[in-house]
């Protein structure tokens, strides 16, 4: 799926009344089974750029253009799983087409298999994030949406569900949107960096990564992290 | 065992204040069980209960999806809540007995009548449930649902009514409080059938072992359906939850 951006501005008025600018002149465009990843500082009006991406919010001066059936998946920075439906309920209600060969290698991969049958309640944060990532990779999404999927967990485990990530982006190709605010995540998953602005976000720097996401070793990684550091200081 | 003791108490405590007070004022409990057998070896306990029953089954479903449907819209539309909440406003405070004397006189003292104005009495109350209810909903499950384009019906099944149920449990359970009081005012003004009307008979004919017959078995009609339907209903919308309260 090819994904067009071209946002002039988004703003709205906050509870005091004043109007606030949350994102400027954001252009750029993402090729079929593109991994980007934008990365800025908290609160600077990521998380509301993937929210007109994902077509929540109309109301911004520009334009978005991509398939309008193209299937999405998402998610969201808390896995909003519907608490009176078990995990697998859950995926099955947003995938109603994935069949049970399809949904027992997801649940494998993110190694949900004991879960299937549990309610959201009974999980860990961890877990439910599983859930979410599970959801969105069964509807088959030609545009897959990832916002902050793994903050908040610790090192360990945020490293094993970045592997998964790569791995299922990797069997297929899937135009891929991360928000992140963490490098090491960018820079091992990412095809193209995205640099953020404070507020109002715009576009900093853009960082392509030639050597492909497999290939990547430690040294390659330090130093794309590096560069950026580099980059982020000279802007700042 | 806790209830067979608490029946036990209720027994005991009637028994005792019958013989203190005289069977005039309060017939011990034998009298008002013979009450019982006469009148449903006549068949006309099960007849009346029967009538009333269908009653409060019409006016409580009309009531519940009416309103349903109306506090939903009022939740979710703002002209909608605007445009119907002085209406509401009026209804939840008009006197049951102003709507049935109303209702009768405007209409006739008809079958139809009746179970609209218990209907009419009922009402606003689920409006005002379900509206809360609604307003509560979780935007961003609404979200999920819009993101992962879940066909609008599917969305109002698996991620709506799931929210709504306890509003409608609640609403459910005042509401047929509020009926089972209702439905014999209307019966006993203007219905020639029922318990409202067969307990108007007795005070008439000062016949207290039938007005308690009637009375009682009535309020064990209510508390069987009150425990066998509703509260298994009020359990199972939140079965979800980790630890039902």
């Amino acid at each position: 799926m090819q994904l067009e951006v071209e946002i002039a501005s988004k703003a709205y008025t906050n509870v005091a009344g004043e109007r606030q600018q949350v994102l400027a002149d954001i252009n750029f465009a993402l090729g079929d089974g593109e991994v980007a990843v934008l990365v800025g500082p908290s609160g600077c009006g990521k998380s509301t750029l993937l929210r007109i991406l994902a077509g929540l919010d109309r109301d911004y001066q520009g334009r978005v253009s991509r398939p309008p059936e193209a299937r999405i998946g998402m998610v969201f920075q808390e896995p909003r799983l519907l608490p009176w439906r078990s995990v697998e309920d859950n995926v099955r209600l947003a995938a109603p087409e994935a069949d049970d060969a399809k949904l027992a290698a997801l649940f494998a991969v993110l190694e949900l298999e004991a879960h299937r049958s549990h309610f959201p309640g009974e999980l860990s944060l961890g877990l439910a994030r599983r859930v979410a990532l599970a959801r969105a990779f069964a509807v088959d999404p030609e545009f897959l949406i990832l916002d902050e999927p793994l903050a908040s967990l610790d090192d360990a485990l945020a490293a094993r569900l970045r592997e998964q990530i790569a791995m299922l982006v990797a069997s297929r190709p899937i135009t891929t949107l991360l928000v992140t605010h963490d490098l090491d995540d960018a820079v091992r998953l990412g095809d193209r960096l995205f640099l953020l602005s404070p507020r109002p976000a715009r576009i900093v720097a853009i960082v392509p990564i030639a050597t492909p996401r497999q290939a990547r070793s430690e040294a390659d990684i330090s130093g794309i992290k590096a560069e950026l550091a580099r980059l982020n200081l000279a802007n700042s | 065992m806790v209830r067979l003791v608490s029946f036990t108490v209720f027994l005991a405590t009637w028994w005792i204040a019958a013989l203190l007070a005289g069977a005039e004022k309060l017939p011990a409990p034998p009298a008002v069980l013979a009450a019982i057998v006469t009148e449903a070896q006549s068949g006309a306990l099960f007849f009346n209960l029967g009538v009333t029953l269908a009653r409060v089954a019409l006016a409580f479903t009309l009531a519940m999806s009416l309103g349903s449907a109306i506090g939903y819209l009022m939740g979710r539309v703002r002209l909608a809540n605007r445009l119907g909440d002085p209406w509401l406003i009026l209804l939840l405070n008009l006197p049951a007995l102003v709507v049935i004397v109303l209702a009768y006189i405007w209409a006739g003292l008809t079958e139809a009548a009746a179970i609209a104005a218990i209907a009419i009495n009922k009402l606003p109350t689920a409006v005002v449930t379900l509206r809360e209810g609604t307003r509560a909903l979780d935007a961003a499950l609404d979200e999920m649902a819009t993101v992962f384009a879940i066909p609008r019906w599917r969305a109002f099944r698996h991620v709506i009514l799931p929210q709504l149920a306890p509003y409608v449990a609640a609403a459910a359970r005042s509401g047929l409080s509020l009926v089972w009081k209702i439905v014999l005012v209307a019966e006993l003004l203007g219905r020639p059938n029922g318990v409202g009307f067969e307990i108007g008979v007795a005070f008439q004919l000062f016949d207290i072992p039938l007005l308690l017959a009637y009375s009682l078995t009535f309020a064990a009609v209510v508390l069987a359906i009150e425990t066998g339907l509703v509260q298994p209903f009020e359990a199972r919308v939140v079965r979800w939850r980790p630890h039902a309260a």
